[in-house]
């Protein structure tokens, strides 16, 4: 019985503690920031704030930069509050962990080139969140340092200074693990989404476009995802360089065009999959230097200048269950060997038959044509595409190849699309 | 003038219409078309396919139809010049009455193919430009046909003779001598070269339109200056047109001339 | 009226026409005869516009010939070779014609009752026999009433029938006051038609008068006897 009260007692000790910590919580101050005052500038809101406290920020301009927090808080616009950098330095600089910013603009940050200059800048802090802000005119965007488990979700950057060396990335992540970047939209800068040194990266669903270089450029960063990206008009597509175990699925690439643009550049990765992803009018859709081990499986691959442009220096990677529709060239190599495997593809330019209708092609098809061979020694025969003569040409060297890899072909080429 | 012309080729639509043939041509671009469009897979590829035949067929046919016109009407077309109508006139009737059906029977067959299994709404500005290339390609070829007919109005075996020595040329051998010439002269700059003798040519002139159309993304991957400029703006495509009308404009202003001077 | 002067004519190098001079009053019925090749049909053609010349000058009803056309409203031409748009109908032609010459047919359907074509109106002109071909062809040269009438070998595909009926027309014709001009080769059907015969030979006018004149000095009864001496002294 008495050990019984003694039970309850803590019970009601422990409850009674517990509606304190309750009541702490919620009387976690909300600090008002707002420019006809009392406080009108937004460091001072927060200098203010206690750890756990929410800046309201309401709607207006507010001239101010290098902001800094230095303690978990909400950082949250009402009605889309203007922070202008007046063209200096950083803007917001995030140095504590579990801060969340929400729901502002940002412009104008200053523009160096020795200096990184950015409009967020979490910098050596963990378990942020940096949602639904709008930024234009800026250097860089949002830049993560040495970050742990942070969200970037819902931001717009966008940014139009055509000179490659004189902008700076939307969302910038250097030795940062675990961040989530998702439901971006980034435009007119240099690399889209930048990642160097980052570990199990999940990138989804964001849109990068009319970027000077890269929509999203990938560096020594293992084991991410990314999924549900369009990669649209960037300079020159997207890198995926030294890393490995990247899930690269369901992604567009469309519209990435000129002499060094690719829909989807590999160089030295390995041990990924690129799986479901679209890639459409292209100058080369997928190209591939040195690298090994990579699964190339259900994409789809429309109307590109080249499906396919791979170095000798790459081994052992596997295209397998893609379709190739209409493009100018299916495949590009440099080297009379091949190191890789096609298999059960669908090639719309295959011409064979398939007598026994078991859906797969009767005569084994090589996507390295005559023509292409051609112009690479000859680049100005281009003009000659898609005409009689070059036909009859690749018809005849199809039927006994001579000049093109004799290895190279996929013996099992579908007749039909793969849906 | 003109109600006159309008005459004398509607008269030649009526015949044609009721020589069934040109109606059957026009059923083999329909069915062509929709065989493409079912069995060939999306739009782009079916529409890439309609115009490797288009390329090669519609020169030919073109000529054949224009020279054969020629070589079946003469004693009608002798008697019209027994009447009193100018021979510019009459000239332009027949040509109009002659050629339009073809081009109708092209364009309406491929035409209806492509709106039924809706290729015409998703890929709209390709659909016209492989259509219009085709109209305006019918009209060069019967127009050159109508000429040889003309040239050869008395030696039926050289004219026809004459007409697939040209659709050989035009069609086949041509761009093998240019790939002869860019392999010969391989050391030199030949980029404004190359595209200044594709010009020469209309049904290569029709191709490098299907080319700006289809494989701009490869061509933009070509790293030569007067290519990318030639290719990546709308220069290409301006100048491509530009030159196809003077191709129909050439042909039938000889035609023309000739039809005015002839001893029939 | 139709005058000609120092016509030339070469189809390379070959001389068709060597200077021809010649005057066709209005209302004169001229048969032009000569052996093949001799340069008739060419002489005809230049004078219908299908031919160019090199040389010399045509006038038809005062019009100078220089590659104008509306002269030919004066002309009507019956073709030795009637072949015509296989599918177009009998009617249709007509039609087609009318339009063209923009003309009153005023004779049309005189002419269809004069040489039954009625029952062939509907027909297609591929399933007309070359006699009915050759009575569309009549058909359309005198329906407008032109003054001046060629006729190429015109009773070639005639039964004698039609072609009876064909030559009285003719000669109603020629008592309107038209100017007919008909080549042939037999020589009996000239003698009903024509009173002036033009007899060419190599490109040149080997004479050019009244048949009564040309049988009195060939001493012949007949035109085919008169023509072939000519031929004999040529």
């Amino acid at each position: 019985m008495k050990t019984f009260g003694t039970m309850k007692f803590f019970i009601h000790i422990s409850l009674l503690l517990f509606g304190l910590l309750v009541i702490a919580e919620s009387a976690a101050a909300q600090i008002t920031v707002r420019p006809e005052g009392p406080v009108t500038s937004i460091q001072v809101g927060i200098d203010q704030a206690a750890a756990g406290d929410t800046v309201v920020v309401h709607a207006g301009t507010y001239q101010e930069n290098n902001i800094e927090i230095t303690k978990p808080l909400v950082l949250m616009g009402i009605d889309r509050p203007l922070i202008d950098g007046d063209n200096e330095g950083t803007i917001l600089v995030i140095r504590a962990d579990s801060i969340t910013v929400q729901g502002f603009d940002f412009r104008n940050t200053g523009r160096s080139y020795i200096r990184d200059y950015t409009a967020i800048l979490i910098d050596q802090a963990s378990d942020f969140i940096v949602e639904d802000n709008h930024l234009y005119n800026v250097f860089f965007g949002i830049y993560l340092a040495e970050t742990n488990r942070g969200i970037v979700r819902n931001n717009r950057i966008e940014s139009y200074d055509r000179r490659e060396a004189s902008s700076g990335n939307g969302i910038h992540l250097w030795y940062v693990k675990n961040p989530e970047i998702i439901g971006n939209h980034v435009e007119g800068m240099r690399d889209g989404i930048y990642l160097e040194f980052v570990e199990d990266a999940r990138i989804n669903g964001n849109i990068s476009s009319k970027n000077n270089r890269y929509g999203l450029h990938y560096m020594f960063s293992n084991g991410g995802t990314y999924y549900d990206n369009t990669f649209r008009k960037n300079g020159a597509g997207v890198a995926v360089m030294y890393s490995e175990n990247v899930d690269m699925k369901n992604n567009l690439f469309e519209n990435n065009w000129g002499a060094s643009s690719y829909g989807l550049l590999l160089k030295d990765m390995r041990q990924s999959n690129i799986e479901g992803n679209r890639f459409y009018r292209n100058t080369v859709a997928i190209y591939s230097e040195s690298s090994t081990n990579i699964q190339i499986k259900n994409n789809h691959i429309e109307q590109n200048g080249w499906a396919i442009n791979i170095k000798s220096s790459s081994a052992r990677n596997y295209f397998t269950k893609n379709n190739f529709i209409e493009n100018s060239f299916d495949v590009r190599t440099d080297s009379p060997r091949n190191n890789n495997v096609f298999e059960g593809n669908y090639w719309s330019n295959y011409e064979g038959y398939d007598l026994d209708r078991d859906g797969i092609g009767d005569v084994p098809y090589r996507p390295v044509s005559l023509f292409s061979v051609i112009i690479e020694k000859q680049p100005e025969s281009l003009i000659l595409m898609r005409s009689m003569f070059i036909r009859l040409l690749d018809t005849a060297e199809r039927i006994m190849p001579v000049l093109t890899p004799k290895t190279l072909y996929d013996e099992q080429p579908k007749m039909h699309r793969i849906p | 003038m003109n109600s006159l012309l309008l005459h004398i080729a509607k008269n030649e639509w009526k015949s044609l219409l009721r020589g069934k043939w040109v109606v059957g041509y026009g059923l083999i671009f329909l069915l062509l078309t929709d065989s493409l469009l079912r069995f060939g897979g999306g739009g782009p590829e079916a529409l890439l396919s309609l115009s490797n035949v288009m390329l090669l067929f519609i020169p030919l046919v073109g000529m054949i139809y224009g020279i054969l016109y020629i070589y079946q009407s003469r004693e009608f077309i002798e008697l019209l010049l027994t009447q009193p109508i100018d021979r510019k006139v009459l000239f332009w009737g027949l040509f109009v009455g002659i050629s339009t059906p073809l081009m109708l029977a092209f364009v309406v067959g491929s035409l209806l193919p492509l709106a039924w299994h809706s290729i015409l709404m998703t890929a709209a500005a390709p659909s016209a430009m492989v259509l219009g290339l085709g109209a305006v390609l019918t009209m060069i070829f019967v127009s050159l046909g109508f000429l040889f007919g003309l040239a050869f109005y008395d030696d039926r075996i050289k004219g026809f003779g004459f007409t697939i020595v040209v659709w050989l040329f035009l069609a086949i051998l041509y761009d093998g001598l240019v790939l002869m010439l860019v392999f010969t002269f391989g050391q030199y700059p030949l980029e404004r070269f190359v595209i200044a003798v594709s010009m020469l040519n209309p049904i290569d002139l029709a191709r490098i339109m299907v080319m700006l159309e289809f494989d701009v993304s490869a061509l933009m991957g070509y790293t030569g200056a007067v290519f990318n400029r030639f290719f990546g703006s709308s220069l290409g495509i301006i100048t491509a047109s530009g030159m196809l009308t003077i191709w129909l404009a050439i042909p039938t202003w000889i035609g023309l001339r000739v039809f005015k001077k002839k001893d029939f | 009226m139709i005058e000609i002067k120092e016509l030339k004519k070469s189809f390379g190098s070959l001389e068709v026409l060597k200077g021809i001079n010649l005057t066709i009053p209005k209302g004169q019925a001229t048969g032009i005869v000569g052996p093949n090749g001799a340069g008739k049909t060419t002489l005809i053609k230049t004078i219908l516009g299908l031919v160019k010349p090199d040389s010399g000058t045509i006038r038809v009803n005062e019009t100078k010939l220089n590659g104008n056309w509306q002269y030919r409203r004066d002309i009507g031409y019956m073709p030795q070779v009637a072949r015509y748009p296989e599918n177009m109908r009998v009617h249709e032609l007509l039609e087609f014609i009318k339009g063209l010459r923009n003309q009153p047919a005023v004779y049309e359907e005189e002419l269809i009752d004069q040489l039954n074509l009625g029952q062939e109106l509907q027909k297609q002109l591929r399933t007309l026999s070359g006699g009915n071909r050759q009575k569309v062809g009549a058909t359309l040269a005198m329906m407008f009433n032109p003054n001046i009438l060629f006729f190429d070998e015109p009773t070639a595909g005639l039964d004698p029938k039609s072609s009876q009926k064909f030559k009285e027309r003719v000669k109603v014709e020629k008592e309107n006051g038209k100017t007919v001009i008909i080549t042939s080769h037999i020589m009996s059907e000239l003698e009903q038609l024509v009173d002036h015969v033009i007899f060419i030979l190599d490109g040149n006018i080997r004479y050019y008068g009244s048949t009564k004149n040309l049988l009195a000095e060939s001493n012949e009864e007949r035109l085919e006897g008169a023509i072939a001496s000519m031929m004999e002294v040529a």
